[in-house]
């Protein structure tokens, strides 16, 4: 092993392009800077008039009456809705529709827009009243008057389990993988994976660690709070202006809510202040639509930050059970996972993903792997940077570490010795493509941060790795030649982190023209094909892959068109570095402008297009390295240092990817340290701002050094993988680590704010 | 022939065996094959024309985005297996 000279952020690039890998200025950056950018809040039109939501006060609760006549009569308003306003309310349960990866029944999607029969979490919309100001509309929900049968509640995935839990849904029974079980239970889904013989791996083992461990709900944090603005014709045509993350799956669980057709529906989206996954889900447009249907007036709902944190979906608190075996020469023979995880008031945990990552970072030949999916009378969980895989890495990264501990191996070396890689076969049924698990740990190895002196009483250094599968799904994508040779890119993706530019970019390099020349816009959903959702680190991946097969329809067409005016074949022609020219005579040569000037007289203007959804996915692995001082007496961690590893395959725009490594570890660091939905008996949240909700800030965190690996991978055709989440799967576990290296002890809950530090202390005997 | 691997939680319907082998050049045609030799798998895995939305199917190891329409080799693997849920960031 040698020490690498890695500056402060690195990029290990393995293969170099003339546009992708370098750092242009993003596209939409001054419009971002100068405040101009419009985001949800900022549309404005004639006659606009603004939503209130009334939600429950209760996390449990059926609903006896609503009475709306006295907020209706209320000057100054002009419409209420509840669920009954709402069309198919007797929609079967078993009826699914799919937003962005997440697959939902119509009915819960209609209840956590509006509650009908019950209320299942506090915070849940349950009617809403339309009125000529914001001001007027939040007086009015005090008028109306809701007759409430309270319920118990059971707020964590434990509790939901037991026999004598609150039941949530009536009809709810346990599905095993397509097979109802006769129970009505809140345990919604159960599933197993299996690999090789668990038993006889523990029997070989020499050391047998197992750890029980506890996750908070926490929530992603994004800074603009949800908002939907919408426009009911009177010709049946909706018009929803909203930020989100799936422009084409808000439009589509609209309209399902709506029950209209999807092409009576256009939605614009706007900029987007952050989503992190918590930016799909239709909230406030289907109210909106139909306060908007009732009033003759373009309606606006903006959530406060206290209604976001209580009604938009979180990510899920989780018990793990992780029992893991090795031998003494370091190799791990056996690993099992109990993953009990809060889907919250309706099915849909992010459990799934989490067994598909839970193990995902070693060659283990025996596994077992029990998930399940636990409703609770908390918000329905949303998806969160890399959803289910930051609590599974939590707890597998402590045993590991443990491990390591326990046989005297460097907990680096024991990782590697025992790492994935290509044609490792997870206990879920897939086997690794290449991967870069490997490469990201020996990177953490030889990173002078892992091998500089840590000195200092009550400090440590943890580190932990951790993998991500990415997502694709459906994309579009429409290029335009303009007469002067510039280019007008249009996709459906919501630009959260710069991909507008990392999509450009990749058709950019097609044509070897610079990336400024390419305008690239964001449009509705009536100007572009189906494109899913802003997540799962898709975008630059599946968007840049559209874009880089509709550039080369460009570059097919434009050389036919050169063909047509020289009279020449078109294989005797090549299109690079923005000029034609002939294979077989040097006096042939047109620059890409000259040529696009002629389009109209030749043919006709060049537009080139392509939709896809991509084969295969580049899975990302990522390694946290952290530095901690433990204040023993006060419980406080303070994060000293703090190096991410990460394989992009190819990072495409090296400054996003570093933003995304630095984003994703501070916000590994939160949900580490301080973040938590911290919940009363009654089952209320206590601390819905962000005064109390304790975010960490500037002064928190220290400056975040990355390393970008570069294994390619091997179906995108610049390597790229998808960036945006794995860095937060390892910041919590390396940071426990940290903290057990700092004081000897073994954190099992999250966050390990200072309480629980100096709770776990003392019962160490400290 | 293709293998198609076996949910612990669907062995019932297989007397426990965890892999079976059936013919097939599609997903679609593998299930319907199952079915056959093992009623009562279609009923598990398909709803109307389509893989149920809360299962995924892995062919060769890779997860399909085809579903149904996925294409099977001679020598292939087959899983199904729950579905991500939780979506996305």
């Amino acid at each position: 092993m040698a020490i690498k000279n890695y500056e402060p952020n690195m990029v290990l690039a393995t293969t170099e392009y003339e546009v992708v890998g370098t750092r242009p200025v993003r596209h939409d950056g001054t419009d971002k800077v100068t405040g101009r950018a419009q985001y949800g809040a900022d549309f404005t039109s004639t006659g606009l008039i603004f939503g209130a939501v009334l939600r429950s006060p209760h996390a449990h609760a059926r609903i006896r009456s609503i009475d709306v006549s006295k907020a209706e009569a209320q000057p100054g308003v002009l419409a209420a809705v509840t669920a009954k306003d709402f069309p198919r309310s007797d929609a079967s349960p078993d009826e699914y529709v799919q937003l962005g990866e997440l697959n939902t029944r119509l009915g819960y999607l209609r209840d956590n827009i509006l509650a009908s029969d019950k209320t299942l979490y506090k915070g849940q919309p349950v009617a809403a009243v339309a009125a000529a100001n914001a001001h007027v509309a939040h007086e009015a929900l005090a008028l109306i008057e809701v007759d409430y049968e309270v319920l118990p509640s059971v707020l964590t995935a434990p509790d939901g389990m037991k026999d004598d839990a609150p039941i949530l849904h009536d009809h709810l029974k346990t599905e095993e993988l397509g097979e109802l079980t006769d129970r009505v239970s809140n345990v919604a889904q159960h599933f197993q994976h299996v690999l090789g013989n668990l038993e006889e791996g523990l029997a070989e083992a020499d050391v047998v660690i197992e750890r029980e461990f506890d996750t908070a709900t926490v929530h992603q944090g994004y800074i603009e709070p949800h908002n939907a603005t919408a426009f009911w014709n009177k010709d049946g045509k909706v018009t929803i202006w909203c930020s989100t993350q799936g422009p084409f799956e808000v439009r589509d669980a609209s309209a399902a809510s709506l029950n209209l057709d999807i092409a009576d529906i256009k939605l614009v989206p706007m900029e987007i202040g952050g989503g992190f996954g918590g930016k799909f889900e239709p909230y406030g447009a289907p109210v909106a639509a139909m306060l908007s249907k009732k009033t003759g007036h373009t309606v606006k709902i903006i959530m406060s930050r206290a209604e976001d944190l209580q009604g938009t979906g979180p990510t899920p608190g989780s018990n793990l059970r992780i029992k893991m075996g090795a031998t003494r020469d370091g190799k791990i023979t056996a690993a099992q996972a109990h993953l009990a995880f809060e889907a919250g008031a309706f099915p849909g945990s992010p459990v799934g993903a989490a067994a598909m990552t839970v193990f995902a970072a070693y060659d283990v030949p025996n596994v077992v792997i029990d998930g399940y999916d636990v409703v609770v009378n908390k918000p329905k969980s949303g998806a969160y940077r890399a959803p289910g895989a930051t609590q599974a890495a939590f707890g597998v990264e402590t045993v590991i570490d443990e491990i390591a501990e326990k046989l005297g191996h460097d907990p680096i070396e024991l990782r590697l010795m025992n790492a994935a890689k290509e044609g490792t076969r997870r206990a879920d049924g897939p086997i690794n493509p290449k991967i870069g698990c490997v490469e990201v740990l020996e990177a953490m190895r030889d990173h002078p941060h892992y091998n500089a002196p840590l000195e200092g009483p009550n400090r440590g250094r943890g580190v932990a790795v951790g993998f991500w599968i990415n997502g694709a799904g459906a994309s579009a994508c429409t290029i335009m030649v303009n007469p002067d040779g510039s280019l007008t890119l249009s996709e459906g993706s919501a630009d959260i982190g710069g991909t507008r530019t990392s999509v450009a970019m990749q058709a950019a390099e097609v044509l070897g023209i610079p990336v400024e020349k390419i305008n690239p816009q964001v449009v509705d959903t009536d100007s572009v094909g189906y494109t899913s959702g802003t997540g799962g680190s898709s975008v630059t991946f599946k968007a840049g892959w559209t874009a880089y097969e509709a550039a080369n329809d460009i570059k097919r067409q434009m050389i036919d068109r050169a063909s047509k005016i020289w009279e020449v074949e078109p294989d005797t022609l090549d299109l690079q570095a923005g000029e034609i020219t002939s294979k077989v005579d040097s006096e042939l040569r047109m620059s890409f402008a000259e040529l696009a000037g002629q389009l109209n007289d030749t043919g006709g203007p060049v537009v080139g297009s392509c939709s896809l959804t991509p084969p295969a996915i580049g899975g990302a692995y990522a390694g946290s390295i952290v530095d901690v001082e433990v204040d023993p007496e006060t419980g406080k961690v303070t994060v000293l240092r703090f190096t991410c590893v990460q394989d992009a395959g190819k990072a495409i725009h090296p400054s996003y990817v570093e933003g995304q490594m630095q984003g994703g570890s501070v916000q590994g660091i939160g949900w580490g340290l301080n973040e938590e939905y911290f919940m009363n008996e009654a089952g209320g949240m206590m601390n819905s701002s962000l005064l109390d909700y304790r975010m960490p800030v500037s002064l928190d965190v220290p400056m975040i050094d990355t390393v970008i690996v570069e294994v390619p991978s091997a179906t995108h055709p610049y390597g790229a993988r998808g960036v945006g989440e794995v860095n937060i799967v390892t910041p919590p576990a390396a940071i426990a680590n940290g903290i057990y290296r700092a004081v000897n002890i073994r954190m099992e809950k999250l966050p390990m704010n200072p309480g629980a530090v100096v709770e776990a202390v003392w019962k160490n005997g400290g | 022939m293709p293998t198609v691997h076996i949910p612990s939680l669907m062995q019932k319907l297989t007397d426990g065996r965890s892999t079976v082998q059936v013919e097939g050049a599609t997903v679609r045609q593998v299930i319907n094959n199952l079915d056959e030799a093992h009623p009562g798998m279609k009923e598990r895995l398909v709803a109307g024309h389509k893989i149920k939305p809360n299962i995924s199917v892995a062919v060769d190891g890779v997860v399909s985005a085809m579903g149904m329409l996925e294409k099977v080799g001679e020598d292939s693997e087959v899983f199904f297996l729950p579905a991500i849920g939780g979506g996305a960031a």
